[in-house]
């Protein structure tokens, strides 16, 4: 099979490539960029009149809810929904049913994704024994079966103890450890930011104390272990500022952002919507034009969706008994590029934190295109209005803040591995 | 809305951004907060209130208005005292009273809040009274009548978590009404408990609405929301300080689990910095009245002197109070 992409502008951050090229793929692998390779004959050509060429999305937040959880979403609707928001690559939270804590799991999943035929999928092991935060989980296994990072995913780890030893091991072995900061005490019943709109709205509340706080035991116990760390879903402010003051120090710390903090804050959480119990909580306008900044300056490497499918269960019930999360495969790059266009980011840069970004992170040779490369590509139409609306969502959760909203940017094709995955 | 670069463009209904209470042509459909609450309508409620005072006197205790009006008082979370005020104001409107304590939770039984709901409007329900233990739920099972159609069927918010109680908050302000007339130069003082007390919520979003001038909260760090100042009130740690000059002073409720642990010492130390004495209370107005909205803590919150002395007007509270809800009731009725 040869496929030739036609009349794009092709935009690769990694190499900081945005020109009009063609690009040519054979045998799932891109055989030339600019110029076809010999002996070229294309089985198909995807017209790229108007579309942007880019490597496909990579996610470091996507919950597939497999195993355990398939009353909220199957593997099969998850996998759909990321080709069709150009996703085709993912790293998925050891928050399941069980956790991701053994080899057997994590090869069940990446076995069940693999005959998909879709994304790649990467599972974070979880970083102790049932997520339970008392017991190390055999990491070197776990990196033997699929493994690409380490994580508590929502669960605290209340033992600070343990978290030293934690990071001590991994950095033994140089396994990246994923940490959202977070004070289990500071947070503890806590569902909305701790300001106005709590008070308005008698939420018991979280306050950025409770980043803060955990962001500085997480660096301070890095700059003792010489852990790789990545630090997920900052919410606030100080915490950007945090890690800004890190990175500048040489510390190896990396972070992201939820695509939902970038454009929410409390305020919309309007009268009790449970669309916006997101975790961590929406916080201020000032927390969030922090994040805004912070990503588009580098401080915060990437975004992720942080894709949570819940049922309609676990959000038509008050804000304190609803359960967190938003769908977001779908939504990543249309919110990435209204972040970027709103903020005058260039569009190279925007890609760049969802494909090149996370893929250093990651530690994987995807996000970009090069010849040889298997051919992960997402073509996407920059100002085409969809509405993102229930049926509109090809995963199984519609829970999104986004309902109603009409979105700039839509996935036309997503190529894995030089297989056309979705055409919209 | 902060996403101010996307076109948000769904029906209102369908989300949670809009106050469900209101109805398309700003009528009352639903009582479920003050806040937001146009003050002609929060008169309109205190002025309906006035003849019912009345009826309360009378040999028999009764008007027609809610005649065949199934009212249902669907309390989550258990109370006796609100619950039978609105009992009462409902059978002195002839309405029919269902009485439903389903406990703390909604999901003991496994059936959900919105399930419950759609039971009882199958049973022909007119009128829901809800209090929950959850902020919002009230707006909760608003919305969703509204959504599908349903608002014939009103919802009154008899206390939602810390959020709202909106005719604890009316009575409240009917009682100062009744005792100072009007609110153009009134300070008033919510002492204690603001941060879990739906009450001050509710009675801060009524005064400031109706354009009280001096409006103040007194207590601990540990007992005042975060961001307080920002529902339009002055914050004062010393009582004495905010006392000064009030003609209005309100004591909040100080629940027992919360007297000692994290939030506070003592008992005998809250009463120290923030009960109310004799002496305190001298630096009040000499008018000044003194409100709570029951059950009291002597000898926590409240001294027995004063909540027994000429200032205060706790019972009238109550007696208003069923004037207030049945107001509410046959506002909502469409009366």
């Amino acid at each position: 099979m040869q496929i030739e992409i036609r009349g794009g502008r092709l935009i690769d951050p990694g190499p900081g490539i945005d020109r009009l090229a063609g690009v040519y793929i054979r045998d799932g692998r891109i055989a030339g960029i600019d110029s076809p390779p010999s002996q070229w004959k294309a089985d198909r050509v995807l017209d790229a009149t108007g579309l942007v060429v880019a490597p496909g999305l990579v996610d470091l937040a996507v919950r597939l809810r497999e195993p355990g959880l398939e009353y909220k979403a199957t593997l099969e609707s998850e996998m759909a929904a990321a080709v069709a928001g150009g996703v085709t690559s993912l790293a998925c939270p050891p928050d399941t049913d069980p956790p991701l804590d053994e080899p057997g799991l994590v090869e069940m999943l990446k076995h069940r994704a693999r005959l998909l035929n879709q994304a790649h999928v990467y599972p974070v092991g979880a970083l102790t024994v049932g997520l339970a935060g008392e017991t190390l989980t055999e990491m070197g296994e776990l990196v033997d079966a699929g493994c690409v990072a380490f994580s508590q995913a929502e669960h605290p780890l209340l033992d600070t103890q343990v978290l030293y030893r934690a990071m001590q091991y991994a950095a033994t072995f140089a396994h990246p450890v994923w940490l959202r900061p977070e004070d289990p005490h500071l947070a503890r019943r806590g569902v909305a930011h701790d300001g106005e709109v709590a008070t308005r709205l008698g939420l018991p509340a979280i306050p950025s104390a409770a980043e803060t706080i955990a962001l500085a035991t997480i660096l301070s116990l890095a700059r003792e272990t010489g852990a790789r760390i990545h630090v997920c879903r900052l919410s606030t402010a100080q915490g950007v500022d945090m890690v800004r003051a890190a990175k500048k120090e040489g510390l190896p710390v990396t972070c992201d952002v939820a695509v939902h903090h970038l454009h929410l804050c409390d305020v919309d959480i309007g009268w009790f919507d449970t669309q916006c119990r997101l975790v961590p909580p929406l916080r201020g306008t000032r927390d969030r034009d922090a994040l805004r900044a912070g990503l588009a300056d580098g401080t915060i490497d990437l975004v992720c969706s942080d894709h949570t499918p819940v049922d309609d269960d676990g959000k038509q019930v008050p804000f304190g008994e609803a359960e967190a999360g938003a769908t977001g495969l779908e939504l990543l790059l249309p919110l990435v590029l209204s972040w970027a266009k709103r903020d005058r980011v260039p569009l190279i840069t925007a890609l760049s934190r969802v494909t090149a970004d996370p893929a250093r992170v990651l530690a994987m040779d995807v996000g970009h295109l090069r010849n040889g490369q298997p051919a992960d590509l997402c073509l996407f139409a920059p100002d085409a209005p969809w509405r993102v609306e229930a049926k509109t969502l090809r995963s199984q959760g519609k829970n999104t803040p986004f309902l109603g909203h009409e979105v700039l940017g839509r996935v036309r094709y997503t190529l894995v591995s030089g297989q056309v995955v979705f055409e919209g | 809305m902060a996403v101010s670069h996307s076109v948000p463009s769904l029906p209102a209904e369908t989300r949670s951004v809009r106050n469900p209470q209101l109805g398309p042509n700003g009528s009352l459909t639903h009582l479920l907060t003050l806040e937001g609450l146009p003050a002609e309508v929060i008169r309109h409620i205190l002025d309906t209130a006035v003849p019912f005072t009345s009826i309360s006197e009378r040999d028999v205790k009764k008007v027609p208005l809610l005649r065949g009006t199934a009212v249902f008082n669907l309390f989550f979370e258990n109370s006796t005292r609100t619950r039978t005020t609105f009992e009462i104001a409902a059978k002195r409107l002839s309405a029919d009273v269902i009485n439903l304590n389903i406990g703390a939770s909604s999901t003991t039984k496994g059936e959900t809040l919105l399930d419950t709901v759609d039971n009882l409007v199958a049973m022909n329900a007119d009128m829901f009274v809800v209090r929950h233990s959850q902020a919002g739920a009230p707006h909760l099972i608003a919305a969703h009548l509204n959504r599908t159609g349903r608002n014939h069927v009103h919802v009154v918010n008899a206390g939602d978590g810390r959020h709202a109680h909106p005719t604890q908050g009316l009575l409240d302000l009917f009682t100062i009404r009744h005792y100072k007339r009007d609110f153009a130069n009134l300070t008033v003082a919510i002492v204690g408990d603001v941060l879990h007390s739906r009450v001050a919520r509710s009675l801060i979003h009524g005064l400031t609405t109706l354009s009280t001038p001096d409006l103040r909260v007194i207590g601990p760090q540990t007992l005042l929301p975060t961001a307080v100042q920002s529902l339009g009130v002055r914050v004062f740690h010393d009582m004495r300080a905010g006392l000064l000059g009030c003609d209005v002073i309100v004591m909040l409720r100080l629940q027992s689990e919360r007297m000692r642990g994290a939030l506070l010492p003592s008992a005998g130390e809250f009463f120290k910095h923030y009960g109310l004495t004799m002496e305190k209370l001298a630096l009040a107005k000499s008018d000044a009245i003194v409100m709570h909205p029951g059950p009291m803590n002597r000898g926590v919150e409240i001294d027995s002197a004063v909540a027994d002395g000429e200032h205060a007007v706790i019972l009238p509270q109550v007696t208003f109070g069923i004037a207030v809800r049945m107001a509410v009731l046959s506002i909502l009725a469409g009366n």
